[in-house]
């Protein structure tokens, strides 16, 4: 048999770690993430369709302090994985496969989705709390 | 031997139909193309939502009832179900190594986006014709 204590793919734990590796898990996290949040759009929409009643406890349960956690981490999930996928797409054109430029568009997508998330929300208080 | 000089498989392997190029394309650019779609939706979306902020139920739904918007919201339900299918799928078949929970897995995730995609849309549908 083969001698499986060498470290197997994708041995994350013996990498020096670097911000192309992060940005490459978080896509997927934040992707797995935002399909769970697909039905919080749906349940949006049917407590829309369903009535005033349906709709406002939609509104109270996203204006909890829950919800809003929740919301902030699914909005910032959103600007992430929106951010890192033009990138992607980008990058799929075959554009910016040199070290240096894949390093500077990781951070890129990192500290892009952070700004526009701390906006998003400055926004939000500033206009009074959400929902 | 081979009528392309360019492929380097052996005929026998394409024969069998086990090469590259049949349905992994296809998933690849549809993966794309949804999600050139959803950066533009889905920064609808965000604003629609952010402009809807403190909106009681008539404001909300007198919203959904515009045709433009309704459209949107449809096309954007059902491009975000499929999108986030495509990319589950990828996951599942990463990570999950026990063949039969992965073919639940695959079945499990798109029995479930056609249910979400078909409420979502019933919804939308629902408030737009006022029914």
């Amino acid at each position: 048999m083969a001698d499986t204590r060498r470290p197997l793919s994708p041995h994350l734990q013996i990498y020096k770690w670097q911000v192309q590796m992060v940005t490459s898990i978080l896509h997927r996290a934040t992707g797995i993430a935002l399909a769970v949040g697909t039905l919080l759009v749906v349940w949006g929409l049917l407590s829309l369709a369903a009535g005033a009643a349906a709709f406002d406890q939609f509104k109270t349960c996203m204006g909890s302090p829950v919800g809003i956690i929740l919301l902030v981490g699914w909005s910032w999930a959103l600007f992430y994985h929106l951010c890192n996928g033009i990138r992607h797409l980008l990058q799929d054109t075959g554009a910016g496969y040199t070290i240096p430029q894949f390093v500077r568009s990781s951070w890129l997508s990192v500290i892009v989705s952070v700004v526009l998330v701390i906006v998003v929300w400055a926004w939000v208080l500033t206009a009074g709390g959400a929902a | 031997m081979s009528t392309n000089a360019k492929d380097l498989r052996n005929p026998l392997k394409r024969a069998r139909g086990l090469g590259s190029a049949q349905s992994g394309v296809g998933h690849w650019w549809t993966q794309r193309v949804t999600a050139a779609a959803l950066v533009l939706l889905g920064l609808w979306f965000v604003a629609t939502v952010l402009s809807l902020l403190h909106a009681d139920f008539a404001t909300a739904k007198a919203m959904v009832t515009k045709p433009w918007n309704a459209l949107l919201l449809i096309l954007f339900v059902v491009t975000m179900f499929w999108h986030a299918v495509l990319g589950l799928q990828v996951v599942i078949e990463d990570y999950v190594h026990t063949r039969w929970k992965e073919v639940v897995l695959l079945v499990a995730i798109k029995f479930l986006a056609v249910l979400g995609a078909l409420a979502g849309v019933l919804a939308v549908l629902r408030i737009a014709l006022g029914v």
